[in-house]
């Protein structure tokens, strides 16, 4: 195995390099800052950062730089090398840096008192040191004399500083050879032969070197000085040379240098007895100008892996996510192989499980895998035809079959569409029935083909209870298959407490990402290991249950009537917003997509691929930027084709009223004086005991009791089309584009909400005039005002859509629809009540008890079953108890 | 028992079971309903400028309160209980004007409350020792963060300005009698890294050592610092201390703490700790996580071998700590890793060159 060689930069060093030496010196630190960062984006592992130059203040320089790298991410994540000949310049750099950084360097120059001062130092800042090879008597030039120096150094540190071995570094010496001088002749020798014998004797220690010495005297002839840094780190590695010094992707690759040159420059630096009538140096100097002119080569597209065998050829593929030429490749291998059949059996599976290993030890990520998806398909699909004239016996081998549904009354299916495509990619063969399916149909599928596992999937909470109907469903047919339930409204906590107890014949199992489906899975229909997973699952739920049941009567809870009285209440100096500019709806046919494209907040569509964390820094990650960057830069691709192909179009419709709050409702009124009712909005209040002063909320608090306040309602959609491209690609086999295309239909619907929003507050309503926020002041919410949604944390029942979709007109002004459990279609929507008080604020109801539940039945018009039924998730208390 | 002794204790207890900490003292100190008299007491009554919120200043003006609250905490089954002492450097009680020698005071109170109350559960409970934690918090200034939205070079503060900040609190610490150090909800390395020298250079001019336990503060699902670092970047920055722990604290919630504790699990050879917040703050700003939810994560932390040291942060209460003492008793404590011998840098990230 090659050893691994680290290189540290040497561009910000100012007596390496003249072009950081001036930027330094002329105070200009952000240009200094740009060679920074190239260096790291051309792979230095560790920048050297040096500023002893005779026209600075060498301290306050290394303070300046360092304080400014540690504002840029993208410098300030490899670590630094503080490079300095003078201590105090060390010792300031020591006090800038919060990583651990290598100082550079200390000796024993000055004895042996100041280098244990010094080491000690290093010790208590968190730093590894570079030790020259330097003591009383000067700087050591023969291998014999470096090796001692190092040997004594390395007894000090370890035996009596205490210092960690492996964060120490020997830098031996490197000095130019090939300068006519003869002595000079064995110096690349010494220093190879002292490294051998350094990394021999001294465990753990590293060698470094400055790299660029070794060929000074071939000044202004860059192709030369390269080729010898190249076959000098060639030998010097190859006896334990750690890292160097040395301008990183720079250098030509030891095989590429021309034959003769590397051979000229070979005798030099190994002092080789000389081959002809002149010397070795003379031999090079003599050489040098042929080659002072070379160009590098032109850098082509890497198709290599072009040239491997096919089967090698359909996993790497596989592993990139490349179509380009997968037919062609299939095609070969069907060719060579007896029948169609055994391509798949074959090459193909042999392909995704190394995908499904890659993705399992956290190699590669979600996106990359449906990626993959789609290019197993495609080879899939180009096989078909042959077998259907093959007619080719039986069928083949699947490793389970698995049915997925998002259940009855809810329309959303990414996750779902994400965990079938993951399973299809590790053998699984999955029936997706789609989305709003009845329990009825589930399982009379789940019969039809007999599957292995029933996987149910649902966002809203009403899909909470269909789930649990499925399972009691599932009992009483006689079902003994495993159930798995998922998507981003379940938990472990419901599905302990709520669905497994439903189904006792069969096992539940709660999967919380995509990422678990196939290991929950595989232990599920593994014949050896699958009594036991489930009874660990089933213990496990016992258990939350029991904690569940414990948790019930431990918090202090307020009266309904008790909770009225401790409501919120505006400060009174705080006027009531103004009036709208309008009253009544109005509709927008076709919002620009371009603008709602400038407004997408992108974290939460990486979320929805399970790639976790802010954007744009997500793009950077060390682990997950790779896929992240690769997904960004489809899913901008397709977003330019939404709109430049008109694919999806924005419809929403808003309205504002005259409005007034009457106990825990708000009554919107038809008109300015305040006469006729056109709809009541009933809210929920908090019952949790509040103390220190702090309100039982609920949303009517918002609304002032008397004068002439007011409420704004909306409805937006990006859906429409959506559903037809996501079938569209689905159909052509590319689950991968239709997936995009429905997370991006989702990310525009919440722009179009927070677009139009600002539209509301600054102009529409026009509350706040003279707003001015920024996107990412939009996405982190700072405004006046809120737009709460039925469904969510301030009044979590989904039922009040239908009056908000009544008085909206929402079916004829936008084409929007709510299904059995108030699921909105198309599925990209957003809807949403406007509160303009300047107090208003977003809060979580949490759980409520049985008097308010009996009070809202009888201001729903509702039997308290009722009323139970649809706030199920919220009741503190288990009803008919 | 003296300090040597219960040290070594700590050790052999640390071998032997899964530690708890104690939890918030914010929000319980807020339940008090304490009003600014109560902050001044009589040494502060001619004080310029409102002392109420000054939580640390009640070592001197409310021990009683301090110490109940301590007591509650063991009563609970805390094992090690933080002196009330998180924002008791020089810097940070700029803020009220209090000058060195109230600062020093506080932090000596502090621990002798602590300490006190460590001995009495301790002679109470012979078989159970407790401990006393000298809490040393970040600062309101950070040397890594620019204090100039114009020039990100500028910095309201020096290494050397918060170097003398913790040596002065930590000799009041050390002097008030606590069992160990505990740097925390850290969200400047460089800050740390600076206490870290001012306790490692008192220890070489003759102060007795301690353990020290470094917990710093994941701000995000992003798993980093505030300052930048991922969470094996930062356990590459503080290693040379030698810690006795090291840890996450505050900020997140157990759910998300998670992937960032198994992290560091993994690459720290030293004892791991944790205590997050009671989940994340509602938008009230208060936290909704009950005792059982906490305590089921941080137990099946300690199922996995993630942890060795569980309490808990913003949000908890003596309720939730005695949840979780119950839910750890009796789980084997993290095995501590053998790592492969290499030298190990870091920048934001980590950097490693194995041997």
């Amino acid at each position: 195995m090659r050893p691994t060689f680290i290189n540290v930069g040497e561009r910000t060093n100012v007596t390496g390099s003249a072009k950081f030496r001036k930027l330094i010196v002329a105070g200009d630190y952000g240009a200094a800052l740009e060679v920074a960062r190239q260096q790291v984006e051309a792979g230095a592992a560790i920048i050297d950062i040096n500023m002893d130059e005779g026209l600075l203040d060498g301290a306050v320089a290394m303070r300046t730089f360092l304080n400014l790298i540690a504002a840029e991410p993208d410098i300030a994540r490899v670590p630094v090398m503080i490079d300095s000949s003078k201590w105090e310049v060390i010792e300031a750099g020591l006090k800038c840096v919060q990583g651990k950084p290598i100082v550079n360097s200390i000796s024993l120059k000055a004895g042996e008192a100041e280098f244990r001062e010094q080491a000690v130092k290093c010790l208590r800042y968190g730093a590894a040191v570079v030790v020259m090879a330097f003591d009383e008597e000067g700087q050591a030039d023969t291998a014999a004399r470096k090796i001692e120096i190092c040997t004594r150094a390395y007894r000090i540190l370890v035996d009596e500083v205490g210092f960690p071995p492996e964060d120490i570094i020997f830098d031996p010496n490197i000095f130019a050879v090939a300068t006519g001088i003869e002595e000079h002749d064995n110096y690349a020798v010494d220093f190879i032969e002292a490294t051998r014998v350094i990394k021999q004797t001294l465990p753990s220690a590293r060698v470094s070197g400055g790299v660029s010495n070794v060929s000074f005297s071939f000044r202004g002839n860059e192709p030369v000085r390269r080729a010898i840094h190249s076959v000098f780190l060639y030998h010097a590695i190859q006896a334990g040379m750690d890292m160097g010094i040395v301008n990183a992707g720079d250098l030509p690759v030891y095989d590429d240098i021309d034959p003769t040159l590397r051979e000229a420059v070979e005798d030099v630096i190994l002092n080789r007895p000389q081959r002809t009538n002149v010397t070795n140096t003379e031999r090079l100097v003599d050489l040098a100008p042929r080659y002072k002119g070379e160009k590098g080569a032109a850098r082509v597209v890497d198709l290599k892996w072009r040239e491997a065998p096919v089967g090698k050829r359909i996993e790497h593929a596989l592993v990139h996510g490349i179509t380009e030429f997968i037919e062609a490749d299939t095609e070969e291998a069907r060719q060579a192989a007896g029948r169609p059949l055994h391509v798949i059996e074959g090459p193909l599976m042999d392909g995704m499980n190394v995908v499904g290993d890659l993705f399992g030890s956290g190699k590669m990520f979600l996106p990359q895998v449906v990626k993959s998806a789609r290019v197993m398909k495609q080879a899939v699909a180009w096989l078909e035809p042959f077998m259907e004239a093959q007619k080719a016996g039986k069928p083949r081998e699947q490793a389970g079959r698995i049915l997925m549904a998002t259940v009855k009354g809810d329309v959303h299916d990414i996750g779902k569409n994400i965990v079938g495509v993951v399973l299809q990619c590790n053998n699984y063969e999955v029936i997706d029935l789609g989305v709003m399916v009845p329990a009825d149909r589930i399982l009379d599928a789940a019969v039809e083909h007999k599957v292995d596992i029933v996987g149910l999937s649902g966002l809203i909470t009403p899909s909470l209870d269909e789930m649990v109907f499925v399972a009691s469903e599932m009992e009483r047919r006689g079902f003994d298959i495993p159930l798995l339930i998922g998507g981003a409204t379940t938990s472990r906590t419901h599905t302990a407490v709520k669905i497994e107890p439903a189904y006792a014949r069969g096992s539940t199992t709660y999967v919380v990402d995509a990422s678990r489906a196939v290991s929950v899975v595989s232990g599920l229909l593994s014949k050896d290991d699958r009594a036991r997973n489930e009874a660990v699952a089933r213990e496990e739920y016992a258990r939350i249950r029991e904690q569940y049941a414990r948790s019930q009567d431990t918090k202090a809870r307020a009266p309904i009537g008790q909770a009225r009285a401790n409501r919120w209440r505006p400060e009174e100096a705080v006027s009531l917003p103004p009036a709208p500019s309008f009253i009544g709806t109005r509709t927008f046919d076709a919002w620009d997509l371009a603008d709602l494209a400038e407004h997408v907040d992108w974290t939460p569509f990486f979320a929805s691929w399970e790639l976790i964390g802010r954007y744009p820094q997500i793009l950077e990650d060390d682990i997950v930027g790779e896929a992240a960057r690769d997904l960004f830069k489809d899913a901008q691709a397709m977003l330019k084709r939404i709109i430049d192909e008109r694919w999806f179009t924005a419809r929403g419709v808003v309205g504002f009223w005259p409005a007034n709050a009457r106990g825990d409702d708000i009554v919107v009124w038809t008109d300015a004086g305040r006469t006729t009712e056109l709809a009541r909005f009933h809210t929920l209040r908090q019952q949790i005991a509040k103390a220190n002063g702090k309100p039982n909320l609920a949303l009517s608090d918002f609304v002032a009791e008397d004068g002439a306040d007011h409420i704004g309602a909306f409805a937006v959609t990006a859906g429409h089309g959506e559903l037809e491209i996501a079938r569209r690609f689905r159909e052509a086999g590319d689950d991968y584009s239709a997936i995009l295309a429905t997370a991006l239909a989702d990310r525009l619907a919440e722009a179009f909400a927070e677009r139009l929003h600002k539209q509301v507050r600054t102009e529409l309503w026009g509350y706040a005039p003279d707003e001015a926020t920024s996107v990412q002041d939009l996405i982190e919410e700072k405004y006046l005002g809120i737009r709460p949604a039925p469904g969510y944390p301030a009044q979590p029942d989904h039922t009040e859509k239908s009056t908000l979709f009544r008085i909206l007109n929402a079916r004829e002004a936008a084409g929007m629809d709510l299904t059995d459990s108030f699921a909105m279609t198309p599925p990209a929507s957003v809807s949403g009540l406007y509160f303009g008080h300047p107090g208003s604020h977003y809060f979580g109801v949490g759980k409520i008890d049985r008097d308010q539940v009996e009070d809202y039945a009888a201001r729903k018009g509702w039997d308290v079953a009722t009323a139970e039924r649809w706030l199920a998730p919220i009741l503190n208390y288990t009803p008919g108890t | 028992m003296t300090r040597a002794d219960r040290i070594e204790a700590l050790h052999a207890a640390a071998r032997e079971r899964i530690l708890v900490l104690d939890g918030a003292w914010g929000v319980m100190i807020q339940r008090g309903n304490l009003d600014e008299a109560d902050f001044r007491g009589e040494r502060f009554a001619d004080h310029t400028g409102q002392l109420k919120g000054n939580n640390d200043i009640l070592c001197l003006t409310r021990p009683d309160v301090i110490a109940d609250l301590h007591d509650r905490y063991f009563g609970a089954g805390a094992d090690i209980s933080e002196t009330n002492t998180f924002s008791a450097t020089v810097i940070a009680q700029e803020d009220y004007a209090l000058d060195a020698t109230a600062v020093r005071d506080i932090n000596l109170e502090g621990a002798k409350l602590a300490r006190a109350a460590a001995d009495r559960w301790t002679a109470k409970e012979p078989h159970k020792p407790r401990f006393a934690a000298g809490s040393i918090g970040p600062l309101n200034k950070m040397l890594s963060m620019s204090s100039d939205v114009n020039d990100p070079g500028a910095r309201s503060v020096t290494f050397d300005q918060v170097y003398d900040a913790y040596r002065h609190q930590v000799q009041a610490l050390n002097e008030g009698g606590v069992h160990l150090y505990l740097i925390e909800t850290i969200t400047d390395t460089l800050n740390c890294k600076a206490a870290i020298k001012a306790i490692k250079d008192l220890e070489d001019e003759g102060m007795e050592p301690l353990p020290i336990w470094i917990s710093g503060t994941i701000t995000d699902r992003s798993g980093r610092t505030l300052s930048g670092q991922t969470a094996e970047a930062f356990w590459n920055s503080v290693r040379h201390a030698r810690p006795f722990a090291v840890g996450f604290n505050c900020a997140l919630g157990a759910d998300l703490m998670r992937p960032f504790i198994a992290e560091l699990s993994r690459v720290a050879d030293t004892l791991v700790a944790a205590y997050p917040n009671a989940g994340l703050p509602n938008a009230m700003g208060q936290y909704d996580e009950q005792p059982h939810e906490t305590a089921h994560h941080l137990e099946e932390w300690a199922r996995s071998g993630l942890v060795n040291i569980v309490g808990g942060c913003c949000g908890t209460t003596p309720d939730h700590i005695r949840h979780v003492a119950e839910e750890v008793a009796g789980v084997t404590p993290r095995a501590i890793p053998q790592r492969p011998v290499a030298m190990r840098l870091s920048g934001l990230e980590p950097f490693e060159l194995v041997a």
